[in-house]
């Protein structure tokens, strides 16, 4: 039952970078900023849970629970802060991104710094709930199980706040029509700083998840954002579900490498197939017109 | 101000000639000092090449810069330094065609995101292919290049890019880059081939930081993966020739003398801190000298220029 174990490890990867993505895919298809830093608040919501699991035993559920609004409020405050002044500088949308990718990568320099700096290079990890299930004839650790249904939950339930909801559809709204969505009487700013606010949460969420069964370090909030913005792109711009499928995809194909090719080659698979769909398909597999 | 065609190549060689004696009187700790700063003023000047017309952002220095580095650590004890130069160059004039032709069709955000990564990505493959194939995966690097050497290389590396900045600027292709990075859409619409302008112009700019690399390796007697791929390289790059301005040719430089000073004084006593600081820089640089020391001292000429005007007319 080899395969199964390889694919079932897949999905569950795959659903957490999807929630990741997520994250990002809001605060990047919303506020259109490009956030750089957004693997370092990964990482920092992580040595959050560590801490409070090791030094308090508090489980990470309830870790979540503090995580999430805490990350909310920072990244609000960040878009308020920081970002407000680029948007009005910005003469052109091409000049927000570059500006916003050149400003986040200062602060990913700074929180990367800040937690070298209180943590230290080594890696960390704690141990909760690492008991194996079976599932289909293949042995799962429940840590991932539950991680991995915590996202799709937590998936679930952002979809139907944004599709179901009044605040939802308005941010939608933004999304799809920055320069239009004023005339309805739409406040873009207040709303973008919303859905940069929630994209810190999912990123929050999924660090927090991710610290459930990984091992981590300071300096590995780079590699959490390449592989969040090889799934945005790869999904479309912007497009939840589309995140989804583009996690799933590198999941599975980040498993299949490391079983049957070799894991030092994990990196080098996703960059090809993020070449190889956006070449196809410049917009992404779920992205609609051209930008 | 229209200069005579003549006088920048001039006044480039002029410069390089003033600094050529330099390491005759300097002392060790000056001229590793000294080399630091040529090293980021080729990089960033190499970069600004490509990245001050046509506003792609490249964060793909390091990955160039190491492969040079790593081309000098695998031939540098087999065949004569200059034919190593030589195959560095085409290295990674090869990489940077595959890798501009591939990316430099997408909008200008995919492209800052492939080439983030692609000093990570070529770093795992040479992990992996030295933990596969090499046994090790550090590497050491016996050449005799002496710390002279290296500086006057790169300080004919500096001039070679330099002129060929000013002969990119007067071409065609300079037109081409200028459109460019004004507005895409217009430029395609004008007849311009963007993608061969900029996979030309983006060639030309690798090359050349391949080459820094590879005379810049022999200054390590050990290198592996991390060291020569670390990917502040490629942010101090940007963020010297930020801080400069990439709107001039000679702008990377201003930014990169400040800089690197700062960051060794800081590498020195803030060892911890240092990538708070930097990070700091970065954000300071990016809100309150956004067009770089070049913008500046535009903006200053033009006060000047105004309040001269405005002179011969005490009454107003």
């Amino acid at each position: 039952m080899f395969l199964v174990d390889v694919i079932l490890s897949g999905l569950i990867l795959g659903g957490i970078y999807a929630l990741i993505a997520m994250g990002l895919s809001l605060q990047y298809g919303v506020a259109r900023i490009m956030n750089l830093a957004y693997g370092e608040f990964t990482i920092a919501a992580s040595f959050l849970a560590y801490v409070l699991f090791s030094a308090a035993g508090v489980s990470p559920i309830l870790a979540l629970a503090v995580a999430m609004p805490l990350s909310f409020a920072l990244n609000w405050g960040i878009y308020r802060v920081l970002m407000t002044p680029l948007v009005r500088r910005a003469k052109s949308p091409g000049a927000l991104e570059v500006d916003s990718i050149l400003a986040t990568f200062g602060l990913l320099f700074v929180v990367q710094g800040i937690l070298l700096v209180v943590f230290g290079g080594s890696y960390v990890s704690y141990s909760y709930l690492a008991v194996p299930v079976q599932i289909i004839g293949s042995t799962v650790a429940l840590n991932r199980l539950l991680a991995a249904g915590l996202a799709v939950a937590i998936a679930l339930a952002l979809t139907a706040f944004l599709m179901r909801t009044r605040i939802g559809t308005a941010i939608r709204a933004v999304s799809v029509n920055p320069a239009a969505a004023p005339l309805v009487g739409i406040d873009t700013t207040a709303y973008a700083a919303f859905a940069f606010g929630l994209g810190g949460a999912l990123v929050a969420a999924s660090g927090v998840l991710v610290s459930m069964f990984f091992t981590f370090n300071a300096a590995m909030g780079v590699v959490f954002t390449m592989k969040a913005l090889i799934v945005v792109i790869m999904g479309g711009v912007g497009n939840i579900f589309g995140a989804l499928v583009a996690g799933l995809i590198l999941g599975l194909a980040e498993s299949l490498t490391a079983a049957f090719l070799d894991g030092g080659l994990t990196l080098a698979v996703n960059f090809a197939l993020f070449l190889a769909i956006l070449l196809v398909k410049p917009t992404g597999l779920f992205g609609k017109a051209a930008r | 101000m229209t200069m005579k065609p003549w006088l920048p190549p001039l006044l480039v060689l002029a410069a390089a000639a003033a600094l050529a004696p330099l390491p005759i009187v300097a002392g060790s700790y000056w001229m590793a000092l000294l080399v630091n700063i040529l090293m980021y003023a080729t990089l960033a000047t190499a970069w600004a090449l490509f990245s001050g017309p046509t506003h792609y952002v490249s964060l793909a220095t390091a990955a160039f810069f190491g492969l040079g580095a790593y081309t000098m650590a695998f031939l540098g004890e087999t065949l004569p330094l200059p034919l190593v130069y030589g195959v560095a160059a085409l290295i990674g004039a090869v990489v940077a065609t595959v890798v501009g032709l591939s990316t430099l069709r997408l909008s200008g955000v995919y492209f800052v995101i492939f080439t983030f990564g692609l000093a990570e990505l070529v770093r795992q493959l040479v992990t992996w292919g030295e933990a596969k194939y090499g046994g090790t995966v550090g590497r050491f690097v016996f050449i005799d290049v002496t710390q002279q050497g290296i500086y006057w290389m790169l300080l004919g590396l500096l001039v070679v890019i330099l002129l060929t900045g000013l002969a990119i600027q007067r071409s065609r292709l300079g037109w081409a880059l200028r459109a460019i990075g004004e507005d895409e859409t217009v430029a395609r619409h004008a007849g311009i081939d963007t993608t061969v302008s900029k996979v030309a112009v983006f060639v030309v700019s690798a090359t050349f930081m391949t080459l820094v690399g590879a005379i810049m390796a022999p200054r390590w007697t050990y290198i592996d993966p991390s060291i020569a791929f670390n990917p502040i390289i490629s942010f101090q790059v940007l963020i010297m020739a930020l801080l400069g301005g990439a709107a001039r040719l000679y702008g990377p430089i201003l930014g990169v003398v400040p800089l690197a000073i700062l960051f060794e004084i800081l590498q020195a006593n803030f060892p911890n801190y240092f990538s708070i600081l930097l990070g700091i820089a970065f954000l300071v640089i990016v809100y309150f000298v956004p067009n770089g020391i070049v913008g500046l001292i535009d903006q200053g000429r033009g006060a000047i220029v105004r309040a001269a005007r405005r002179r011969p007319h005490p009454a107003e």
